[in-house]
């Protein structure tokens, strides 16, 4: 296996990850492709069952063990992960990558105190006393602006708020200052004003340590005010991905149009109701034949030949900039005017 | 904590007294109703002349009533007492739980007799239960739907399902009469002989363990699979950590945290299956002095026997509730 053409720091190639089960091969993930670069955080977005986090513990190789199937490439700084040894990955696992999780109550252990969590993620990959490690992870604590973090050391899970849980986990998650940071939906179990000061948080660290963030979300507002670049992930394909603004301003995929649309705004007069999208996320076990999305695509006319049901579609450089990338069977012209002249003016 | 250790304690104390009322009520209640003595059970089957019957009924004390004589008796407990009328009497110093009829012994001095057997056997059988079952519910966990896993929870179903009185006698078969690895298994005590004290109780131990490990084999697996599929696992997993620290540190740990209580309870109780253990193996344990007493209608055994159990249960059951604050953080009793 070599090397890809890319300097890019996270580069996940063709990736597929498959669960055998009673019912039928589960397609989870289905031929994903994105980089990540340090500095730069890449948002995936999608709705529930799209892939996201599968994609994620795919990159830290919490699969392995499972019945998973996994093919593609995982290249982290010229590392190959998918092939890798159990070991290997474990050697990388907290140290070069680390991950934040959705729900930090139920992701740290009811029984030990949150500063031994994080002292034993730091003693797993530097060989360390035991009150370098503690030392460590009071720092870091305080990193994560958790007030008074020698005490709040000692205390349990939780005796802490969410907000200050999910702070103790990226500070659990940063301790052995990774390179590579995935964050899965890390604002989801918290309310909103908590949210902000998280993502504030992991915008400074990731300032400061020069890390590749993977932000893995189903809140556009999320996205928006933090990410760089954007994947759009549906039935476990990427189905649009560009930089934040072209994702926004610009989106040429029927699905991006669709999660624009249901998203609540300010601006927006309280008349105007949300556009959810018509239908039902796809079975992954049967795949819809042609475009992924074309069950619930309401611009199947635009495309001759009933090609969106036959066809399946590939992932093609709108033209326009070199990272933006649309999987759609309309023309690229049509989908401008169409964003532009119908659906731009709605939202 | 200090505050809750009393609350329950006062609590047990309360149950104690309402256990031990109850049974001496049963006692007082039951010949009134079959319209016979109590003391004919201390007599025997030959029936004394109306005299006679009197005469003991007022020694044992059976003339007075039942808040009398269970006042009596609770006050043995603490200050000694003397029991009889001037032509005979025994003096039956605290903590006295009473005379038995039909042995003649203070039945304090029939229990401290019984109670270190009792204990060898209830703890070496625990030890021995606590550990295979959960070493092997967590392997069997671990290799869900292995060879090991199926053979290991098929054996734990034919355990649960074979009663002591079946595997006791079959291990006394092979070992001690087939293969004659254990040809002397009478009782030693700890000190005064521990390797016979071992060989007399090793199979006892594995004929009680065998029972109750698979029932926490099977329990600690469930548990375990439970607790693996947990967000706290994945987090551990995605630290780096060592698939061994994983699964005992952070899987195990949380595991066996029910498993701590129900074994708590389960010791407290073990008298009820001791009993056939001792029965089998003749080993004059608590469960044996009482099924010979309840055979031979010594009452004041009965009411000892009965009296030490339930402290028993009491004291497992505020030591689990401790326990358990000691093993779960998020437990707190102040």
């Amino acid at each position: 296996m070599t090397k890809p053409e890319t300097d890019a720091f996270l580069s996940v190639r063709d990736l597929r990850v498959h669960f055998p089960t009673a019912d039928g091969l589960v397609k989870s993930v289905d031929g994903l492709s994105f980089d990540v670069n340090r500095g730069e955080i890449l948002g995936i977005v999608g709705e529930s069952g799209s892939g996201k986090s599968v994609t994620s513990q795919a990159i830290l190789g919490l699969h392995k063990g499972s019945r998973a199937r996994i093919t593609g490439e995982i290249w982290l700084d010229g590392t190959e992960l998918v092939g890798a040894s159990e070991e290997k990955m474990r050697s990388l696992r907290g140290d070069k990558m680390a991950m934040i999780f959705q729900d930090p109550l139920s992701s740290m252990h009811p029984f030990y105190r949150v500063g031994d969590q994080i002292t034993e993620a730091y003693q797993v990959h530097n060989k360390v006393s035991k009150s370098v490690a503690k030392k460590r992870a009071i720092e870091m604590l305080d990193r994560v602006g958790i007030p008074n973090p020698d005490k709040r050391f000692d205390e349990y899970p939780h005796q802490f708020s969410g907000g200050m849980r999910q702070r103790a986990m990226i500070a659990m998650a940063l301790v052995c200052d990774p390179k590579l940071l995935i964050a899965d939906e890390p604002t989801t179990a918290l309310d909103v004003t908590v949210q902000a000061q998280i993502l504030d948080l992991m915008r400074d660290l990731q300032r400061e340590f020069n890390s590749a963030i993977i932000l893995i979300t189903h809140d556009l507002g999320v996205v928006a005010e933090t990410c760089d670049k954007v994947v759009v992930m549906y039935g476990g394909q990427c189905v649009e991905t560009g930089t934040v603004d072209e994702i926004f301003y610009e989106p040429e995929m029927p699905y991006a149009w669709g999660l624009l649309g249901s998203m609540p705004r300010l601006d927006r007069t309280r008349q105007d109701r949300l556009k959810p999208i018509a239908g039902q996320p796809p079975s992954l076990i049967q795949v819809p034949k042609g475009c992924v999305f074309n069950p619930r695509c309401a611009y199947q006319d635009k495309v001759p030949d009933d090609m969106c049901r036959t066809q399946h579609p590939d992932l093609v450089p709108t033209g326009t900039s070199a990272s933006h990338a649309v999987r759609c069977h309309i023309h690229p012209e049509e989908r401008r005017r169409i964003w532009a002249d119908e659906i731009q003016p709605t939202l | 904590m200090i505050r809750y250790i009393l609350r329950r304690s006062i609590g047990g104390v309360l149950v104690l007294v309402v256990t031990s009322f109850v049974t001496i009520f049963i006692f007082f209640i039951g010949p009134k109703v079959a319209h016979i003595s109590p003391a004919l059970y201390f007599v025997g089957k030959i029936p004394p002349t109306i005299q006679g019957q009197k005469l003991i009924e007022h020694r044992l004390g059976f003339d007075q009533n039942i808040f009398e004589q269970y006042w009596n008796w609770v006050k043995g407990i603490f200050a000694g007492r003397t029991i009889g009328d001037d032509q005979s009497l025994v003096h039956c110093s605290a903590p006295c739980l009473g005379y038995s009829f039909r042995q003649n012994l203070p039945v304090t001095h029939l229990i401290l007799q019984a109670l270190p057997i009792e204990i060898s056997i209830a703890v070496g059988a625990a030890i021995l239960w606590l550990v295979g079952g959960v070493v092997v519910g967590s392997i069997s966990a671990l290799k869900r739907g292995s060879i090991f896993d199926r053979a290991a929870m098929t054996l734990a179903l034919a355990a649960v399902s074979l009663p002591i009185f079946f595997t006791g006698p079959l291990l006394l078969l092979v070992f001690k009469y087939k293969l004659k690895w254990l040809p002397n298994t009478e009782f030693a005590g700890l000190t005064s002989d521990p390797l016979q004290w071992f060989k007399s109780l090793i199979l006892p131990w594995i004929a009680l363990a065998f029972v109750y490990a698979a029932l926490y084999a099977r329990l600690t697996r469930a548990n375990m699979l439970e607790t693996m599929s947990e967000d706290y696992i994945r987090t551990a997993r995605a630290k780096g950590l060592a698939r061994r620290d994983v699964v005992i540190r952070h899987g195990l740990r949380a595991a066996i945290t029910p498993i701590v209580t129900i074994f708590g309870l389960d010791i407290g109780q073990l008298i009820g299956n001791a009993v056939i253990t001792e029965t089998v193996f003749n080993l004059h344990g608590l469960g044996l002095l009482s099924i010979q007493a309840i055979n031979s209608q010594d009452l004041p055994i009965i009411l000892g026997v009965t009296l030490v159990a339930t402290f028993a249960v009491v004291v497992a059951n505020i030591l689990v509730d401790i326990g358990y604050a000691a093993v779960d953080p998020r437990v707190s009793y102040s």
